[in-house]
């Protein structure tokens, strides 16, 4: 690993103050992604601004029920917290079926959004990659691709983004604040992480000197019955190959509201837009499940190791959507 | 100074042999007493780090090492530029068997060309192990490249036999296999295809180095400490006698320390350069790149029976790879000649050579991958005959060695069914594929056999007995984690009937007696076999102090008349006796000392051949092995395809149980590895590059925790007549047969069979 500079930042105003002016500069939080990157020599940062200290940790409740979230809440922590078990499971569960204990200790929420892919290709200096050398090119077509995405990819990029607890957030219309010496901004997490098109090293909305801060949840009520299923190679401790988080309300045998969102197959965080507008005011039958998954699956295009992932993501949003509804989807 | 310092903690009393004693080194390990191959303190250490080639095959065209050099803190950047010459890898002779252990060919460092992705083409040397590995990655090395062959599916049409030697058999046959099968009413042809697999052991491998003159020091995790001296002093040109290797404890081996791979020889080459004790622990990613693992394999297995499910035609085949610099065949179709009495039988290994490094042993090497394509063939044919796959085993069991007509020194393989069966509930299986439900999830039950040969090497050891009643066993042996020193220490306590606490036993150092490697499960018969033998010496020592005296009630007495017990040599006629301390006390002894084997050079030779005639000839007498019958129980989930193992369970017939906690250990180990093989570990090779991708435990999918069921692990228990105390090496049987009985399984919940591991979900989808 590169020798670097280590500058502890107690609060958010030295923060960005200091990523503003030292070239080269990374905020580290619970240093579980950006430790392993830099000695793998993938990310090699002048100086290291250590945000974990900073008080971004409480986990409150918004006027009109919503949630807002410290970026430095560790990943056990929100999964553990009463309001996020009982209003927001999916979050608890997606969360928990991510890495392990120990890595979920020192996780942070903001290092989770902030998580770069696991494509063997762009882990290794030896293969091309334009994520990490932007028009080097792309080792992973032709190469092994099980954990690749299958919708959302490009001719230059088709890793997928390896966060369990984005689908989540995806899913349930949070919120991303960001903090610069420019000022705050919000950006919706589905509009946060961006498709890779031409420029796959450009993976996120947010410049390099701006600080996530907080995540806010808005009041969701049929979030209560709502779930993550995560398929993988072991039982644990495994990234997914698919993923499904969802919430399901049926009034009057019709589906009154409906979230979905994949994991596993996407470029980014998938919002399953199409499947939801199909689902919405559709008979909650296994059938209208199939077509509404096949539907969202249409625009798929897959390699040869990944091709299963299209099957095996419509299998997993029925199942799942048939156990929400099993579970009291229905009112 | 001995290395090992530890105790026994609970007072036993009585025999302990079959005693599930605690292991002695088992507080050491878990307070981290107990000091691992990069945790030797040295004041002025230096530590190092491989320079990895990133390209298959390859001349070196230019080194830049400037950006490396300016590193604060390092001191030398060793290239084949400025290497010392070493002596290239030692030629092979069977008289000396450490000359097998050269893990490649290549002279590294001291040649220009690349032979695999991943071989070390520098090693840097700093005073942290931060700046040896910033430099490491500064290091530019440029490359002209070379046509290379990397592809094991791509040459697979092109393998060659495998020809037998002395110590390796190739192929066999009885009778005409071929037209057997061609005749048979009922038979399957099957493929199946295994990946390759990768040494994943918790202790990476490390060497700690210092040369003093030279003279070294090497603390260094292995499984036969005499080899890596001996591979040293031959690289290095300097006399055996002149290294010490020290290696105590050992976190896990399975066959990955027992080839001397490069780092080893550069650790020590950087100590010789920088005139510093150096350490270096290979990273996880340095163990795929730097050491061998278990080959690719395709097999074809096929089967012909008549309608009552005799076997007429056994037909096994096998390709593996070896690597052009080294490697060597995998024993792919060794269980089919003995586990099935079908009247024709073919077995043939053939082989590939591929621009990789040497493919080597792991747990079980042939018989752990074998053992999946028979076993899961002989379940598909009891499908297609309509027999239960346990009935049609008990159908072709064997009165005598199919291949050769041999007698077993000891088989219980019917024992090991029943009892297995009636424990596992096999009678509550319905075997229609898919018939089983445990709410949403396919539950199916499968099972196979486990089969591994057994071995025995030769082995140096002295007894000491004192005065006071203490016994010292010294013997070079390997504490791997398996619980050797606990089991030597039961059987000399035993052997001369003292107490288990009054016995150490010093192992894991070249300056003791030279033990046997800790390979082929072979070690703990081998070791008893001397400590006995030795034992016995003592013992007539001591009875021949005692009948010198006219005072000694054992005047007259002849050691088969008598009985070690309660610290001393006791009448089976009467209860009179002395203890050992009142012999030698009168004696004036302070020790009887009793030594088996020879440490002398020519010593060493004559025992070895001695040894070697002995073992084929009884091999040319007996077949024996370990042997078990696997019980899987799994559940499928019908919509993803997730498999996961819900229970197990092993009947072993492993002879006499030394120690039934530290055995049930390493059979429980065995299976796990083998859930391992079965479910989830591949090493993926790239077929452009031929590079590694997935060299890190993230990607290479070993089970977690919550992969493993509870596992069941039950014993015959039956002495084998041939073998020293009757025992047989437990270490590697556990793995043979899980992957098939986990594939077998499967096939009961699903009514799908996957012949090509591991059994991933999109295979079942
Ligand atoms: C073995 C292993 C298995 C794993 N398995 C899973 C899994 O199954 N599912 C899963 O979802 N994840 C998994 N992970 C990834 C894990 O979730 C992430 O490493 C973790 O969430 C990152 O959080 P962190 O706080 O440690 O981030 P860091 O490593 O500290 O930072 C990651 C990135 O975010 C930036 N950053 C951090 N905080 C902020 C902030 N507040 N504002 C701006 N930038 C910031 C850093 O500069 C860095 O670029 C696994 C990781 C490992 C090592």
């Amino acid at each position: 690993m590169k020798a670097f500079a280590y500058v502890s930042a107690p609060d958010v105003a030295t923060a960005v103050r200091a990523i503003a002016t030292e070239p080269r500069a990374k905020f580290i939080g619970g240093g579980t992604n950006l430790v392993d990157l830099m000695r793998e020599d993938i990310e090699r940062p002048d100086t290291v601004v250590d945000i974990s200290g900073i008080a971004l940790t409480g986990v409150e409740e918004l006027a009109g029920g919503g949630v807002r979230i410290g970026a430095m809440v560790r990943n056990s922590h929100l999964a553990a917290h009463p309001l996020i078990r009982s209003r927001y499971p999916v979050l608890a569960q997606a969360i928990l079926a991510g890495a392990s204990g120990q890595l979920r200790n020192m996780a942070t929420v903001g290092g989770n959004i902030l998580q770069r892919t696991r494509c063997p290709y762009f882990y290794d200096r030896a293969a091309a990659c334009n994520k990490r050398e932007p028009g080097s090119g792309c080792d992973a077509f032709g190469g092994f691709t099980r954990n690749h995405a299958v919708l959302g990819g490009s001719e230059s990029c088709i890793a997928a983004h390896p966060s369990d607890m984005c689908v989540a957030l995806a899913a349930l219309d949070a919120v991303v604040e960001v903090e610069s010496v420019r000022g705050v901004r919000r950006i919706p997490l589905v509009e946060f992480h961006r498709l890779p098109g031409a420029t796959p090293h450009v993976e996120t909305d947010i410049a390099a000197d701006e600080l996530i801060t907080a995540v806010e949840l808005p009041a969701l009520p049929v979030a209560t019955t709502s779930r993550y299923r995560k398929v993988r190679d072991r039982a644990s401790y495994a990234f997914a190959l698919v993923s499904v988080a969802a919430a399901l309300e049926v009034q009057h045998g019709t589906v009154a509201t409906v979230r979905l969102a994949l994991g596993g197959v996407g470029a980014k965080p998938w919002r399953a837009h199409e499947a939801e507008r199909l689902l919405l005011g559709a008979a909650p039958t296994e059938e209208s499940f199939r077509r509404a998954a096949a539907a969202e699956l249409a625009p798929a295009v897959a390699q040869p190791h990944n091709a299963f992932k299209i099957e095996l993501a419509e299998r997993t949003i029925v199942a799942t959507l048939a156990q929400l509804l099993a579970a009291g989807g229905a009112a | 100074m001995t290395q090992v310092e530890n105790r026994p903690r609970t007072g036993t009393s009585g025999p302990v042999v079959g005693r599930p004693i605690d292991r002695v080194d088992g507080v050491a390990k878990t307070t981290g007493a107990a000091r691992y191959s990069a945790e030797y303190p040295y004041a002025d250490i230096a530590h190092a780090a491989l320079v990895h080639a990133n390209v298959t095959r390859a001349r070196i065209t230019a080194v830049d090492t400037a950006a490396a050099s300016a590193v604060r803190g390092v001191l030398a950047v060793i290239t084949h530029l400025n290497a010392p010459p070493m002596k290239p890898a030692r030629p092979v002779n069977l008289v000396n068997l450490s000359t097998l252990a050269s893990g490649s060919s290549v002279n590294y460092l001291n040649t220009d060309e690349v032979h695999w992705n991943g071989q070390p083409v520098a090693v840097v040397v700093a005073e942290t192990l931060d700046a040896a590995e910033e430099a490491a990655a500064l290091v530019a090395v440029s490359y002209e490249e070379l046509p290379a062959t990397v592809d094991f599916g791509a040459q697979e049409p092109h393998a060659t036999p495998q020809k037998s030697t002395a110590i390796s058999s190739g192929g066999a046959t009885k009778g005409d296999a071929e037209a057997a099968l061609a005749a048979a009413p009922v038979s399957v042809d099957l493929r199946f295809t295994t990946p390759g697999h990768h040494h994943n052991a918790l202790e990476p491998h490390a060497t700690t180095a210092a040369w003093d003159g030279d003279r070294l020091v090497v603390h260094e995790g292995a499984q036969n400490v005499a080899w890596v001296r001996d591979q040293l002093a031959w690289k290095f040109d300097v006399p055996p006698a002149g290294i010490r290797v020290i290696a105590p404890y050992v976190g896990g081996a399975f066959g990955g320390k027992t080839m001397i791979w490069p780092g080893t020889i550069l650790t020590v080459l950087a100590a010789r350069v920088t005139g510093r004790p150096v350490r270096m622990m290979l990273t996880r990613e340095g163990v795929y790149r730097a050491v061998g693992g278990r080959t690719p394999s395709t097999q074809r297995v096929a089967l012909g029976a008549d309608a009552d499910g005799s076997m007429t035609a056994l037909i096994h085949t096998s390709v593996t790879q070896i690597g052009r610099v080294g490697g060597g065949p995998e024993q792919v179709t060794s269980q089919s000649r003995h586990l099935y009495d079908a009247e024709n039988i073919l077995v043939q290994q053939n082989q590939v050579t591929l621009d990789a490094l040497s493919n080597t042993a792991m747990r079980a090497p042939g018989e752990s991958i074998g053992t999946f394509a028979l076993e899961a063939a002989v379940d598909e044919l009891a499908y297609e005959l309509g027999i239960d796959p346990i009935e049609l085993r008990m159908r072709n069991e064997p009165a005598r060695n199919p291949i050769d007509g041999k007698r077993f020194a000891h088989r219980a393989l019917r024992e090991a069914y029943a009892r297995g069966a009636e424990l596992f509930g096999w009678s509550d299986r319905t075997p229609q594929p898919g018939s089983m439900r445990d709410g949403r999830w396919l539950v199916g039950m499968g099972v196979a056999s486990a089969y591994h040969p057994s071995w025995q090497f030769q082995a140096n050891v002295t007894v000491r007995l004192a005065a006071d009643g203490t016994v010292l066993v010294r013997c070079g042996f390997h504490e791997m984690g398996m619980g050797g020193a606990t089991a030597q220490a039961q059987i000399a306590a035993d052997a001369l009937g003292v107490p288990f606490e009054s016995v150490r036993v010093e192992y894991g150092d070249t300056t003791l007696p030279t033990g046997p490697g800790a390979g082929g499960s072979g070690q703990t018969a081998s070791v008893a076999a001397s400590v006995v033998a030795a034992c016995e010496k003592v013992q007539r020592t001591v009875l021949a102090l005692a009948t010198g005296s006219k005072d000694s009630p054992l005047r007259g007495q002849r050691l088969a008349d008598l009985r070690a017990r309660d610290g001393g040599l006791y009448r089976t006629d009467d209860t009179r006796g002395e203890s050992y301390a009142a012999i030698l006390g009168r004696a004036g002894r302070v020790s009887v000392d009793a030594a088996v084997g020879s440490d002398t050079r020519l010593g060493g030779i004559v025992g070895q051949m001695r040894f070697l005639s002995k073992f084929l000839l009884d091999n040319r007498r007996w077949v024996k092995a370990a042997s078990g019958a696997q019980f899987c129980e799994v559940r499928v989930d019908p919509d993803t395809g997730e498999v996961r193992v819900s229970r197990w369970l092993g009947v072993f017939d492993v002879g006499t149980v030394i120690n039934a906690k530290t055995a049930s250990s390493q059979l429980r180990g065995g299976i796990v590895m083998g859930l391992g093989m079965a479910l989830g570990e591949e090493t993926l090779v790239d077929p452009r590059t031929g590079r590694i991708m997935n060299a890190n435990l993230s990607d290479y999918h070993v089970p977690v925790h919550a992969d493993v069921p509870p596992i069941e692990v039950h014993y015959l228990d039956e002495p084998d007549p041939t073998m020293p105390l009757g025992l047989i090496g437990v270490g590697e049987v556990g793995i043979t047969g899980v992957a098939a009985a986990v594939a077998n399984a499967v096939h009961h919940a699903t009514g799908r069979r996957v012949r090509d591991l591991p059994i991933t979900l999109d295979k079942l989808l």
